[in-house]
């Protein structure tokens, strides 16, 4: 930027300094967390509301969900586990670019590309197998169960749908940052991207770990 | 007149006007003063998208039958003037084109924190503009600018969808712009300006700023589940047939917009913070005490909403609650009402425009306030809900607070942002028939709801058609105030008289800099050594 020579793009001419920027740039994602808190939590009291209200309906509908498993293990389940350790590896790359281990870098964030890739395929699968059990809200909904029951699927689908957009957010910049590291852009100086980013997957792991306890372990 | 057109203020510098005069280098523009330039005009179109529907429907109300269009046609207006003035005029109003403008330049910072952000904030916001404005012109809305369920997820006309999509983007908008002011009170303060030498508009904006960021995300969720309905034909959430309950969408509608509220008029009682000081030559009477009414407002708002659901059905004991919560509201604001006349005890007021439109304020928002108590009280609301008492008592808090506090803004920082004075005996005239025209029109309209008028009808009982031609009236008048400033103030920018670096003998970073101010806002970075509103310091008489 012109005004500054001396730092010669590293920091934006607003700043003074890298370590504003820095401080900036943290605050503003924690601060953009709390409207995505308040975001879920509109969703989060409806399903709280109806929850209390038709508590049958709703302990039926978590058991549908249980029926789709692998190893029998629930689908809900194998994504904790994913979900979990891509933050594992999205904490490992915030070490490395803190420590210029670019190779290490570039390794944790397609490690955490390819975890957040297979969630959502899981999710998919998940969803295709809603489809075919007619549990997709709608004209089509099983009439085998209650209104009800659709309407925990209607909150099912919001939830984790929202849910899966903000993973599919995440992954885009998960690429972009990859695409930054091979072009060697992230350096121990200039590494608040990626911890930046790192925050808001984190968030996002975090609204998993309430979804997932609250669709399909509470009856 | 030629000699001032020969004459600029200041002819060799540089400044964020003259700079670069494409239309690219406006429209993408990251410059916090440019893109509050732009939020000023496009926040002037919606604003008189929503009067021209406001015209109509007192146009309309002339006579008990209705004037001029049948019932769904009128659904249509009151909906339309509610969507564009809160959301697409009074939200943006203050933080958006005054906040924008002159938060950089009061924290003697170059730029807001998130120059990008913030030009992204804008064209959220033109956009989600677009689109209500293209859902009108399609054929419009009619379930009031509340869109209460089950009507406006199952039954109401096809538009919904479209204008829903809308105010989605522009809470959007309002997130971003909140975030960015947020970020740059914590982290751009020039040296020296600890917290408590902030001006108390800073304070102001940074409690909205808080309830932009909290509150807007849940009627943004609450929002696209009814247009998940609409388009998906997922009967549900609200909607009783499947169980879902219409009174949950009203408790998510009204945590955001009760809030809103106050997003609304507390960016308009820091203007006056800023103006009475400088009017009345005198330090801010309790400074600390107007900063921490601003914070309390913002926490106190968010614990009210439900005064908006007294006759739903809520339990007794949840409405005596919100009653007394309402009640203890209203105690920050009697506290900065109070503190402002504390100001002016004594000072050396001098009655230019925008001290006029302060006055202006206290009065008006005193009486819109105290009505307000009127309907926290259980007993009093189940009389004047849904009247026009209560239509009467949030046009005091919002045209006669918000409004009058955004045109003194206008003409207090005229100066600062053009390098040009407005002409003053015009804008005295003209803020003196906006008071009258004001009080004219809206008066009437709380006798009107006392006496039993519903709001929302296109039609009434005949003996209430004197009070409605005295609102007309007043609106007429009103209308005309509107109309001068627009004019004069575009006169100014040619031919005003040059304003300098200070008109108004002004304490404030924001005055120490040229006017307009150059790109970067300051030569040096600024250190502020004192505290501010030091106006018993200063030896200086106003220029």
């Amino acid at each position: 930027m012109p005004d500054h020579p001396e730092h010669l793009g590293l920091v934006a001419h607003q700043f003074d300094d890298i370590e504003q920027q820095r401080e900036a740039a943290t605050l503003g994602m924690w601060a953009f967390l709390a409207t995505e808190v308040l975001f879920f939590g509109g969703l989060i009291v409806a399903y709280a509301v109806y929850r209390h209200e038709y508590f049958l309906s709703w302990r039926k509908g978590s058991e549908e969900l249980d029926k789709f498993t692998f190893l029998n293990i629930s689908a809900g389940a194998w994504n904790t586990l994913v979900l979990l350790t891509s933050s594992l590896t999205v904490v490992l790359s915030v070490h490395a670019a803190k420590h210029g281990k670019n190779a290490l870098l570039l390794r944790m964030l397609l490690a955490t590309m390819v975890l957040g890739a297979a969630f959502l395929g899981i999710k998919f699968l998940e969803y295709s197998n809603d489809y075919r059990e007619h549990l997709i809200p709608g004209p089509n909904f099983s009439p085998e169960v209650s209104n009800h029951v659709q309407l925990f699927f209607v909150m099912y689908f919001a939830m984790t749908g929202l849910h899966a957009l903000h993973m599919v957010i995440g992954l885009g910049l998960f690429t972009w940052l990859a695409v930054q590291t091979l072009r060697r852009k992230i350096t121990p100086d200039r590494h608040q991207a990626v911890e930046t980013i790192g925050l808001y997957w984190h968030f996002v792991d975090l609204v998993w770990i309430f979804l997932f306890p609250l669709l399909y372990l509470v009856r | 007149m030629t000699d001032v057109l020969n004459i600029p203020a200041e002819p060799t510098t540089e400044n964020y006007l003259n700079r670069q005069f494409t239309v690219r280098s406006w429209l993408l523009t990251q410059d916090h003063k440019r893109i509050g330039i732009l939020y000023m005009v496009t926040i002037t179109f919606f604003f008189l998208i929503g009067g021209v529907a406001a015209t109509l429907m007192r146009l309309q109300l002339l006579t008990p039958k209705g004037l001029l269009v049948g019932p769904d046609m009128y659904n249509r207006l009151f909906t339309m003037h509610g969507i564009m003035m809160i959301f697409f005029f009074l939200l943006p109003s203050i933080p958006s084109t005054i906040g924008n403008f002159v938060i950089p330049l009061m924290l003697g910072a170059r730029d807001l924190a998130f120059p990008k952000l913030n030009l992204l904030s804008y064209y959220l916001y033109l956009a989600g503009g677009t689109l209500a404005l293209v859902s009108l012109i399609l054929g419009g809305v009619d379930t009031g600018w509340t869109f209460y369920t089950p009507y406006s997820s199952t039954f109401s006309n096809e538009w919904v969808a479209l204008t829903l999509v809308g105010i989605f983007l522009n809470g959007f908008s309002s997130i971003l712009t909140g975030l960015n002011f947020m970020v740059t009170t914590h982290t751009m303060r020039c040296p020296g300006l600890t917290w408590f030498r902030l001006p108390l508009f800073i304070w102001s904006l940074y409690a909205t700023s808080l309830m932009m960021v909290i509150a807007t995300p849940v009627v943004a969720i609450t929002l696209l589940l009814v247009a998940l309905e609409r388009i998906f034909h997922v009967h549900g959430i609200f909607d009783p047939a499947l169980g879902g309950d219409p009174i949950l969408f009203q408790n998510l509608f009204w945590f955001y917009s009760h809030p809103a509220v106050y997003i609304m008029v507390l960016p308009a009682m820091g203007v006056i913070s800023e103006i009475i000081p400088c009017f009345s030559r005198k330090q801010v009477f309790g400074y600390h005490a107007v900063a921490f009414s601003s914070i309390s407002i913002a926490v106190i708002g968010f614990l009210v909403w439900g005064h908006h659901m007294f006759v739903t059905g809520q339990s007794i004991y949840g409405g005596m609650a919100f009653s007394f919560l309402s009640f203890l509201v209203a105690i920050p604001s009697a506290v900065k009402v109070f503190n402002w006349t504390a100001t002016l005890y004594k000072g050396s007021i001098a009655l230019d425009t925008p001290m006029l439109y302060a006055l202006g304020f206290i009065g008006l928002f005193t009486i819109g306030g105290l009505t307000g108590l009127f309907l926290a009280c259980l007993g009093m609301d189940m009389h004047v809900h849904d009247t026009y008492f209560v239509i009467a008592h949030f046009h005091y808090i919002m045209v006669g607070g918000t409004v009058l506090a955004y045109l003194g803004a206008v003409h207090f920082w005229w100066p600062k942002m053009t390098g040009r004075m407005y002409p003053e005996w015009w804008g005295r005239f003209s803020a003196l028939i906006i008071f009258l025209g004001f009080n004219l029109t809206f008066f009437p309209q709380f006798l009107l709801g006392y006496l039993g008028m519903p709001r929302r009808y296109f039609a009434y009982a005949p003996e209430f058609q004197v009070l409605n031609v005295m609102s007309t009236a007043g609106a007429s008048i009103m209308g005309i105030g509107y109309f001068l400033p627009l004019c004069y103030l575009l006169w100014s920018l040619r031919w005003g008289k040059p304003a300098g670096n200070n008109p108004y003998n002004a304490t404030g970073l924001e005055w120490q800099t040229p006017s307009p101010p150059p790109v970067d806002n300051f030569e040096q970075t600024p250190v502020v050594t004192h505290e501010p509103y030091c106006y018993h310091l200063m030896e200086m008489p106003r220029a």
